[in-house]
C-alpha cells in the first residue's frame, strides 16, 4: 500500500478524492440539484448496496471457479450445475430441519463429496487435455441439469429464511429530510443481503488468511506456481487437487443457497451462474482470488446501477464491460500472469 | 445379378413405403417453453396437449397422431430454431405453437415461408402476431395478451379506487401487449399512469427496481411471469414493500401461486384478468379442472390448471375437431382442412371461441382476485366474466390501429383515443 502511494502520487490523489466523493454521496443530504440530475437518494444508495450484495453472490460462485482453474487449468463449465445442486439440496435440508443455517453445510458437505468424485473419476483420467476436459464438463453440466429437471421439476424454489432474518433492516443512512418537519427518514435495507453480504466478506478474508497464512495455503500457492516442481518435491500434488476441488465445489454449493435465498432456483439458472462465473473470473483475472472478488464488485454494479439508470441496456454493459478489458487488459485486472 | 438384386430391393422397398402410406401417422410438431425461466408455463402446455390426445384416442380422423416435441426457452430465436427441425427435417403436417410472444411473431413469420403447414398457436399472446400482417396459415385460438386484461382497468379504477398507477413488466412484446390493454381501459375510465419500468426478460436481481419504484401511486401493476416473478415478489417482501398491487396475466397465475416458498402470499387479494378464473363454477370448466385434477398426481400438476394447460387443450382440440370435419384429408394442400378451422366455435372450458378474419380469436375474459381456498392454495377467485372481447377491444378498428403497436411508451395514457 505505501509503496503503492510513492509509486504513484498522482493515481492515489485521485482515488482518494473520489473514496471522499462517494462518502460524501453515502451520507450526505441530496441537494436538489444533484436529485435533479441522478434520481433520488435512495435509488442510488440502494443499488450501490445491492450491487456490492449481488456482487458478494457472484464472488461465491466465482471463487471456487477461479481456484480450481488456477491450481489444475481446468475450466470446470459443470460449476454452474454445482451451483443449482447445492442450492436444491439446501433447500432440502431447510425443508427438513426447519433451520436456515443447516442448509449451507449440507450444500457445502454434499456438492463437495460431488466434486471429489468428479475429480477423482473424471479430471484425474485427463490431466492437461484442455479441450477433452471442457467437452467432459459439458457434457456433466447438461447431464446433471437433465437429473434435476428429472428430480425438482421446473418449479420455482425460495429457500425459506428465518422470521429475523425477513423484511428490511433500517440503516443509519438519511436517504431525504422530511419536507414539512425536517426530521430525517432512513434508509431501509433488507436484512438478508446485509447477512449475506457479511457472510461473503467473512468467507473472502477466510481464504486469503487460509491460501497466504497457513501451510496448505502455501502448497496450493506452489501449485499454482509450478505444479511439477511441487511434486518433485514430494508433496501429494493429486491429494491437494481433491481438496480444492472439494472446497471449490463446495463453495458453489454455499452460493447455491444464498442464491435460493434472495433470488430463486429453478432450471437455467445453472448456465446463468456459469456464465456469470465465467465474466467475473475474465475480469478479475483467471485463477486469482482477489481478482474474482473485483471482477464480483464491478459486474454486480455494472448489473444494478445499470437496471435502474439504463433498464434496457444493463445486460450489454456487463458485456461492454468484459470487452474493454479483454481489449487493454486482456489477462485480467488483478493477474499475475 | 447384383445390381438386379439392388433395384430388386429398391421396388420392394417403395411398395412397403406406399403401403405404409394408407394409414401414415399424422405428424404434428409441439411447440412450447421447456427450457429456460419459462419451464414450468411449458410443462402445463404440455399437459394440456396431453390431456387433448387422451382424450382423442391418440387418433384424428382414423389417423394415428405423432406428437413430436421441439423444446424452446421463450426467445424467438429458439423458436425459429424448433419449427424449423420439426418442419424442415421432421416434415410435420400441423404445429402446434409456440407459448411466449415474441415466439409467436418468430414463427408467424415463418409460417410465411411454409405454406403447406398449417400454424396453431399454443399461448403466446403479442397482439402483432395476428394483428400486423399476419400469415393466412397461422390460427390463434387463444386471445392476446390485451384482450386478457379486458374488465380489469375499470375494475380497479372503479371498484379498487386506484387514481395512479406505476407499471413494471418484462422489455417484450407480450408485456407491452399486457400493458396495452390495461392502459387504455384504464386510461379511458380516468386513471394516470405515472411512470412505466421495463426490465430484461430474465432479470434475477429486482432489489434497485423496487427501490426506484414510486411511493406516490396508488398501485404498481406488476407484468412480470415466470421465474422473474417469483424473484420480484421474493425481493419485494425482503424489502418491506407494501403499495397494492394489481396483475397481469402471467403474474398470478398458478406457475406463479404454487412455486416454493412465501413470496407469493404478498399477492393475496391482488386483482388481476386473464382468460380463465380458477374458482369460476361453469360445468364446462369445472369439468376439465377434474380431468386435470385425474390425469396427473398431485406432484406432477398445479393444483389448477394453469392458463397454458387450457391454451395448448383448446388449440389441439380445434386441430382434432377440425381433422374430424374434413376426415383427415389433408391433400389438396391443407384447403379444407384450414376452412373448417376457421370455421370452428370451440365449447372451450374457458367459455365461447371463435375466429375473426385475422385468424385470431374472439373469446372471454375473466376479472380475478387472488384468494386462498379451502386447501390453503392460492386461486383466482372470480370477480367478473367480460364475454366477447374481440382483438381490438370494442374500439374502432380504424382508431385502434392509429393508437400503434404496443410499445415501452404505447399507448399514451388518454381519457378518450380518436
Amino acid at each position: 500500500m505505501s509503496r503503492f502511494i510513492e509509486r504513484h502520487p498522482a493515481w492515489t490523489f485521485v482515488f482518494f478524492v473520489l473514496a471522499i466523493l462517494l462518502l460524501l454521496l453515502v451520507f450526505a443530504v441530496w441537494p436538489p440539484g444533484l436529485v435533479a440530475v441522478m434520481g433520488k437518494k435512495k435509488i442510488f444508495l440502494n443499488a450501490l448496496l445491492n450491487g456490492i450484495t449481488l456482487g458478494a453472490l457472484y464472488f461465491l460462485v466465482a471463487s471456487g471457479f477461479t481456484l480450481i482453474f488456477g491450481l489444475m487449468r481446468n475450466v470446470n463449465l459443470a460449476h454452474g450445475s454445482l451451483y443449482l445442486l447445492g442450492g436444491y439440496v439446501g433447500y432440502a435440508a431447510v425443508e427438513l430441519t426447519g433451520v436456515w443455517f443447516l442448509g449451507f453445510v449440507a450444500a457445502f458437505i454434499i456438492v463437495a463429496i460431488i466434486g471429489v468424485v468428479l475429480q477423482v473419476v473424471v479430471f484425474r483420467r485427463m490431466e492437461g487435455e484442455d479441450l477433452r476436459q471442457t467437452l467432459v464438463t459439458i457434457g456433466i453440466s447438461i447431464v446433471l441439469a437433465d437429473l434435476m429437471l428429472w428430480y425438482w421439476g421446473g418449479d420455482f424454489y425460495q429457500i425459506l429464511t428465518p422470521d429475523w432474518l425477513s423484511g428490511p433492516v433500517v440503516t443509519p443512512i438519511i436517504s431525504v429530510l422530511k419536507r414539512s418537519t425536517g426530521d430525517p427518514i432512513y434508509i431501509k435495507y433488507p436484512t438478508v443481503r446485509l447477512v449475506i453480504l457479511a457472510a461473503s466478506i467473512v468467507i473472502g478474508v477466510g481464504m486469503w488468511l487460509l491460501l497466504n497464512k497457513t501451510r496448505i495455503g502455501m502448497l496450493i500457492r506452489a501449485g499454482v506456481d509450478d505444479r511439477d516442481m511441487l511434486a518433485a518435491n514430494g508433496v501429494n500434488v493429486q491429494l491437494i487437487f481433491v481438496v480444492v476441488f472439494a472446497f471449490g465445489a463446495g463453495l458453489a454449493g454455499v452460493a447455491g443457497v444464498v442464491g435460493g435465498t434472495f433470488q430463486s432456483l429453478a432450471p437455467g439458472e445453472d448456465i446463468r451462474y456459469l456464465l456469470a462465473s465465467l465474466v467475473v473470473v475474465i475480469v478479475g483475472g483467471m485463477g486469482s482470488i482477489p481478482g474474482a472478488a473485483l471482477g464480483a464488485v464491478i459486474i454486480g454494479l455494472a448489473e444494478q446501477f445499470g437496471s435502474v439508470y439504463m433498464p434496457t441496456y444493463s445486460v450489454v454493459g456487463t458485456f461492454l464491460i468484459m470487452v474493454l478489458v479483454l481489449a487493454f487488459r486482456p489477462q485480467g485486472l488483478l493477474s499475475m500472469r | 445379378m447384383k445390381k438386379w438384386i439392388f433395384s430388386a430391393a429398391i421396388v420392394m422397398m417403395a411398395a412397403l413405403t406406399s403401403v405404409a402410406h394408407a394409414a401414415e401417422k399424422l405428424k404434428i410438431g409441439f411447440l412450447a417453453t421447456l427450457e429456460g425461466t419459462y419451464t414450468v408455463l411449458g410443462e402445463d402446455g404440455f399437459r394440456g396437449m396431453q390431456i387433448a390426445l387422451k382424450e382423442w384416442k391418440n387418433m384424428a380422423a382414423g389417423r394415428e397422431i405423432e406428437v413430436i416435441i421441439a423444446p424452446t426457452d421463450a426467445s424467438p430465436d429458439s423458436a425459429v430454431r424448433a419449427v424449423r427441425k420439426v418442419v424442415e427435417q421432421d416434415k410435420v403436417d400441423i404445429v402446434i405453437g409456440p407459448l411466449s410472444g415474441s415466439e409467436g411473431i418468430a414463427v408467424k413469420n415463418y409460417a410465411k415461408t411454409q405454406p403447406q403447414v398449417t400454424f396453431v398457436n399454443g399461448i403466446s399472446g403479442a397482439q402483432e402476431t395476428t394483428f400486423v400482417e399476419p400469415a393466412d396459415n397461422f390460427y390463434r385460438f387463444n386471445m392476446d395478451g390485451a384482450q386478457w386484461m379486458a374488465g380489469l382497468g375499470s375494475y380497479v379504477f372503479n371498484e379498487k379506487g386506484y387514481k395512479t398507477v406505476a407499471t413494471i413488466g418484462e422489455d417484450y412484446s407480450f408485456i407491452y401487449t399486457q400493458v396495452y390493454g390495461f392502459a387504455l381501459e384504464y386510461c379511458q375510465a380516468g386513471g394516470q399512469i405515472t411512470e412505466r419500468f421495463w426490465v430484461p426478460l430474465g432479470t434475477k436481481d429486482f432489489a434497485s427496481i423496487i427501490a426506484a419504484l414510486p411511493e406516490d401511486v396508488d398501485a404498481i401493476y406488476l407484468g412480470l411471469g415466470g421465474g422473474d416473478a417469483v424473484n420480484f415478489l421474493n425481493q419485494y417482501l425482503q424489502a418491506g414493500g407494501e403499495a397494492n398491487l394489481i396483475g397481469g396475466t402471467i403474474m398470478v397465475d398458478q406457475t406463479v401461486l404454487s412455486s416454493k416458498g412465501k413470496a407469493k402470499e404478498v399477492l393475496a387479494g391482488t386483482p388481476a384478468a386473464g382468460p380463465q378464473a380458477d374458482t369460476w363454477d361453469d360445468p364446462n370448466w369445472q369439468k376439465f379442472v377434474k380431468a386435470y385434477q385425474d390425469a396427473f398426481p398431485p406432484e406432477k400438476r398445479f393444483p389448477s390448471p394453469a392458463l397454458m394447460a387450457v391454451g395448448y387443450y383448446n388449440a389441439a382440440n380445434a386441430v382434432f375437431s377440425a381433422l374430424e370435419t374434413v376426415k383427415g384429408d389433408l391433400s389438396d394442400g391443407h384447403k379444407k382442412f384450414r376452412e373448417a378451422l376457421k370455421a370452428t366455435v370451440l365449447d372451450a372450458p374457458n367459455g365461447k371461441i371463435s375466429l375473426d378474419a385475422n385468424r385470431q380469436a374472439i373469446g372471454t375474459n375473466f376479472v380475478t382476485e387472488v384468494a386462498k381456498d379451502d386447501k390453503g392454495n392460492l386461486v383466482n377467485k372470480l370477480v367478473k366474466v367480460v364475454p366477447n372481447v374481440n382483438q381490438t377491444m370494442g374500439i374502432d378498428p380504424a382508431i385502434f390501429k392509429k393508437i400503434g403497436v404496443p410499445g415501452r411508451e404505447v399507448p399514451k395514457c388518454q381519457k378518450a383515443y380518436n
